[in-house]
């Protein structure tokens, strides 16, 4: 089997667990891969003390770029946002277990350039976010 | 007379390359990018390996030999389009930015705010790009002819929006993702008709097509080197003379001039005047021997061949289960085959045949404004040339069928 197509992409790309949108957020921002067209949108429920409490993303892709947005949620949910500040290329490579070239890394990082786009307040998801 | 398949795959060494061990490649992304032959490699490195040198002024050998080698090229190219003289053909980067050069020389020295500006709903982004720039410069005014759910472009509405007396139509002559052969001839017939210029993007069609760019009467007529089995790097905008030599010039320096003193210039003449610094010249060579190299096959032959295998692969890819194709029949358009695997994103798609060397492009291939237009944000694409056989067309049906599976 293609390791880039490993079961876990498959599934979560199948069957997100987190696909959708929340309604009160806190925070919600969307945006495109000018390269491909994908799209995709996040939105986060932040408690008082700025923890993540609720996580959702939308949106239309590949199945490298929506299932690493559903592992994202999965992953930032019950963390601080200052921790979800952090997160950078290399969280996402470790959570997809895949190794990607610069094309399809693209499609991978674009769920966390929506979300520290969006965690930051910036009006464009750029790719210093995730370097 | 038919195309000899095998003798021609020997000119292109990269046909018979692995892309992982055992797996030979299947390039199906001739849109993007042509492969070279031995016959260009080989031009280009001769030029370096013997000629080298600046070309013009030069008055020793080498400069001789590599003015002539250039000026060659550029009266091959003109006699492949048929233009009626070699200055008519200016060298640029490529298609893209023979576009710019008409939008920034001709249209700035011509249009004035609120001109029309008629383009079509199935341009690359070369085609549209230069002309929102021009627009929030100048404030002038774009339309669009639109594309049918078939593929083809609406002529009615076109005959409407001629009636608005736009000063310039740009089309493209072959849709680099429908593939559809749009009537080139008819179109700039009536774009004079209501007074307008007209600028046609070859990028597609020249290496498929006969193109003949006085029997279309174009005015200005845009292609690439490098999908044409040339190499990247250059590209040639023709233009008619009596156009060119009233346009101001474009980029400014070197070789384009005349005369210059401290305080001002007189341009070069044609062709010169739109080619300023030293330009590629080992591409432009390169160029001659591709256009040497189509010429011997013969374009009706390769059109011919194409036109074949188009048809074989439209009928094997509509049998496939989920498979929608954009664009019109064979018989209306060029080796392009454009398509959406239901439910599997089209990178997936290309990703998942690339294991297999199934070389596929997958995207909005630069029209973006195309792909809104049929609701889809990204398509697959294979295509097609001289050197496509109908097996690799089965392997992409494989290769497709063992996506589905994948995705099952």
């Amino acid at each position: 089997m293609d390791d880039l197509y490993r079961e876990v992409i498959i599934e979560h790309y199948k069957n997100p667990s987190y696909r959708g949108k929340l309604d009160p957020h806190d925070i919600s921002f969307a945006d495109n891969n000018p390269l491909c067209g994908d799209h995709i949108q996040i939105d986060l429920r932040i408690s008082a003390d700025g923890v993540v409490s609720e996580a959702r993303f939308d949106g239309h892709g590949c199945a490298i770029s929506q299932a690493s947005a559903d592992l994202l949620m999965e992953s930032i949910i019950g963390k601080p946002l200052e921790e979800v500040k952090k997160l950078n290329k290399e969280s996402i490579l470790e959570m997809l277990g895949i190794d990607l070239g610069p094309v399809r890394l693209k499609c991978a990082l674009l769920s966390l350039k929506v979300l520290k786009a969006g965690v930051y307040g910036l009006g464009e998801a750029g790719d210093e976010l995730v370097e | 007379m038919s195309l000899n398949l095998k003798e021609i795959r020997k000119d292109f060494p990269i046909l018979d390359r692995e892309t992982r061990p055992g797996v030979r490649v299947t390039y199906l992304d001739s849109t993007a990018t042509s492969q070279k032959p031995v016959q260009v490699i080989d031009a280009m490195n001769d030029y370096y390996r013997h000629s080298n040198a600046n070309i013009h002024r030069g008055v020793h050998t080498l400069a001789e030999e590599a003015t002539s080698m250039y000026e060659g090229a550029r009266e091959k190219i003109a006699k492949f389009v048929n233009a009626s003289s070699a200055r008519e053909i200016i060298y640029t980067r490529n298609t893209t930015e023979s576009i710019n050069l008409v939008a920034y020389s001709w249209a700035r020295a011509n249009l004035k705010p609120g001109d029309l500006i008629v383009l079509t709903e199935m341009e690359h982004h070369s085609n549209l790009v230069p002309w929102h720039m021009l627009q929030a410069e100048r404030s002038i005014e774009l339309d669009f002819i639109p594309v049918t759910e078939e593929g083809l472009l609406d002529l009615e509405v076109y005959q409407s929006l001629l009636s608005r007396r736009p000063k310039l139509i740009s089309f493209t002559h072959m849709s680099n993702v429908l593939g559809t052969i749009n009537p080139a001839a008819e179109i700039i017939r009536h774009a004079h008709e209501a007074g307008a210029v007209v600028l046609v993007d070859g990028a597609q069609s020249v290496p498929h097509l006969s193109v003949d760019v006085q029997a279309l009467d174009a005015d200005f007529y845009a292609f690439s080197a490098h999908k044409m089995c040339g190499p990247t790097g250059i590209g040639v905008l023709y233009g008619k003379s009596a156009l060119l030599e009233a346009m101001p010039p474009f980029l400014g320096g070197g070789d384009m001039i005349k005369e210059v003193k401290l305080r001002s210039f007189r341009p070069n003449s044609l062709p010169h005047k739109f080619e300023a610094g030293t330009p590629a010249i080992a591409e432009a060579i390169g160029f001659g021997a591709a256009v040497d190299y189509l010429s011997t096959l013969g374009m009706d032959e390769i059109a011919a061949h194409e036109h074949a295998i188009t048809e074989y692969a439209l009928e094997r890819l509509e049998e496939i289960p989920g498979v929608k194709l954009f664009g019109p029949s064979a018989d209306k358009k060029g080796g392009v085959a454009a398509f959406t695997l239901e439910g599997i994103h089209p990178h997936d798609v290309a990703q998942i045949l690339d294991r297999d060397g199934i070389a596929v492009r997958a995207g909005h291939h630069c029209a973006q404004p195309l792909h809104e237009k049929f609701g889809i944000p990204a398509t697959s694409r294979a295509s097609f040339y001289l050197y496509t056989t109908k097996e690799e067309v089965d392997l992409l049906v494989n290769g497709l069928y063992k996506v589905k599976e994948m995705f099952g």
